[in-house]
């Protein structure tokens, strides 16, 4: 029994290795104007949340779509740089709570559904923005 | 009794200072296993059982009901998880002796401490450290077979990761339990026996990928101590769990439960509708 679950194992980690493939998560993702359609969802699925939208109550959110989206680019090695400023300083001060914040990963999969982006890809890019959580929790 | 006093108590301290918890990703609270624990189905694991997050507390409630051809397990069982750092638990179980007649009933009371991490954020797994004692009610047979004593204590030390879109995109979870244990078939045989009656390690595994934000597969093994000398046998299970939202999930298992007080290849079905009442 232990074999059949080091075998699962296996198998799994086997799956895992043929799935990668040399395009980058930008290309699977369908390039720029995938990108661009779910930072403009993201920003509706904003609007329609009564906790998260008050953060953004002083934004310029036509700065915010452009950083947000440069930032998405880069995190899945697309051909952009981002000119934004550091997490520290976007969200410090904010005091952002574990709540918020896994709040705001719901949104923004909604964002990613409605863009009809699968779900191995929503996967990947997550996992590519999980490191900035550290950077603005209860700062 | 106890059970609803319990859940009503806390309730009631509780209810005018946090929030409910829905603060965490869909499935990645876990489901709860047959001692009452946040965990997979027969492994406790490191999540704490609810939607809570470090400001939120949550209570959740459990039925399980395992179908072996000579035995049946009912399980009842509720906790609350507070902070996503504690989780206080009690699970009632009627282990039906349907081929023999009769039934051993016995309680669990299990608490369960996260000392470090976050199952999806953090960089190491998440470690949680509990522990679960365990009251037989209906002694009889468990003095039959040899058991020592009629009340255990299990400790354990849990490490829970999910790696998000590890398996070709696919969030993949892991657990590895390490449990220090007397207790015979869960201690429903009751604990420590002819053959052995201290403490020994037993380890325990969960695996399973998540195929959606609400399908979930995998598999679990469990390793068992053999105290009163009747051939125990290490418990699995494969399962696939359904979670339609964060208020329900619904557990299908095959498990092999092997050998159980002497009556061998004990197989079946395992059911469990969980969800989270606040
Ligand atoms: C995965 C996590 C997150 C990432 C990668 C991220 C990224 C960004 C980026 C790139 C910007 C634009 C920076 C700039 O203008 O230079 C931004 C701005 C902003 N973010 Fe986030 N963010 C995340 C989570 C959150 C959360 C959880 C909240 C609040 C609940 C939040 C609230 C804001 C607000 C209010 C602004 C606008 C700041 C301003 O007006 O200057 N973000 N974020």
């Amino acid at each position: 029994m232990v074999k059949q679950l080091v075998m699962t194992a296996a198998a799994i980690a086997l799956l895992g290795g043929c799935a990668s493939s040399s395009s980058t998560l930008y290309e699977e993702l369908g390039g720029q104007a995938k990108i661009n359609e779910i930072v403009e969802n993201f920003v509706h699925e904003i609007e329609y949340n009564n906790t998260i939208l008050p953060y953004f109550a002083d934004t310029d959110i036509d700065r915010f779509i452009q950083k947000f989206a440069e930032q998405l680019c880069v995190f899945a090695e697309g051909p952009c740089t981002y000119s934004g400023d550091t997490m520290e300083q976007v969200h410090g001060g904010m005091n952002i709570s574990e709540a918020d914040f896994n709040l705001t990963v719901d949104l923004f999969i909604n964002a990613m559904n409605k863009a009809n982006i699968p779900h191995p890809l929503q996967n990947k890019l997550i996992s590519r923005m999980t490191h900035t959580r550290k950077q603005m929790l209860y700062l | 009794m106890r059970l609803t006093t319990l859940i009503g108590s806390v309730l009631i301290v509780y209810s005018g200072i946090a929030c409910a918890g829905d603060g965490k990703l869909i499935g990645t609270a876990g489901l709860n296993q047959l001692e009452g624990a946040g965990g997979g189905g027969i492994v406790p694991w490191a999540t704490l059982s609810g939607y809570d997050s470090q400001d939120q507390i949550s209570a959740n409630a459990f039925i399980t009901q395992v179908n072996l051809d000579d035995y049946r397990l009912n399980v009842l069982g509720a906790n609350v998880s507070l902070y996503d750092r504690v989780e206080l638990s009690v699970a009632r179980h009627a282990f039906d002796l349907t081929t023999l007649g009769g039934e051993i009933a016995q309680t669990v009371y299990g608490a369960k401490v996260r000392l470090y991490g976050d199952v999806i954020y953090s960089d190491w797994p998440q470690i949680s450290a509990g522990m679960q004692y365990k009251d037989l009610e209906d002694t009889a047979i468990a003095g039959l077979v040899g058991a020592k004593d009629t009340t255990g204590i299990d400790y354990f030390l849990a490490a829970t990761k999910v790696h998000l879109g590890a398996v070709g995109g696919y969030n993949l979870v892991w657990n590895l339990t390490g449990r220090l244990t007397k207790a015979n078939q869960l201690g429903l045989l009751g604990f420590g026996g002819p053959d052995n009656s201290d403490y020994e390690l037993m380890l325990e595994g969960s695996i399973g990928v998540l195929f959606s934000r609400h399908f979930a597969a995998g598999m679990e093994y469990r390793q068992k101590p053999d105290n009163l000398g009747l051939g125990e046998d290490d418990w699995m299970d494969v399962f696939v769990t359904y979670i339609p939202s964060k208020n329900v999930n619904f557990t299908l298992a095959w498990a092999d439960l092997g050998s159980i007080a002497g009556a061998t290849g004990q197989k079946g079905l395992y059911l469990s509708v969980g969800g989270q009442l606040w």
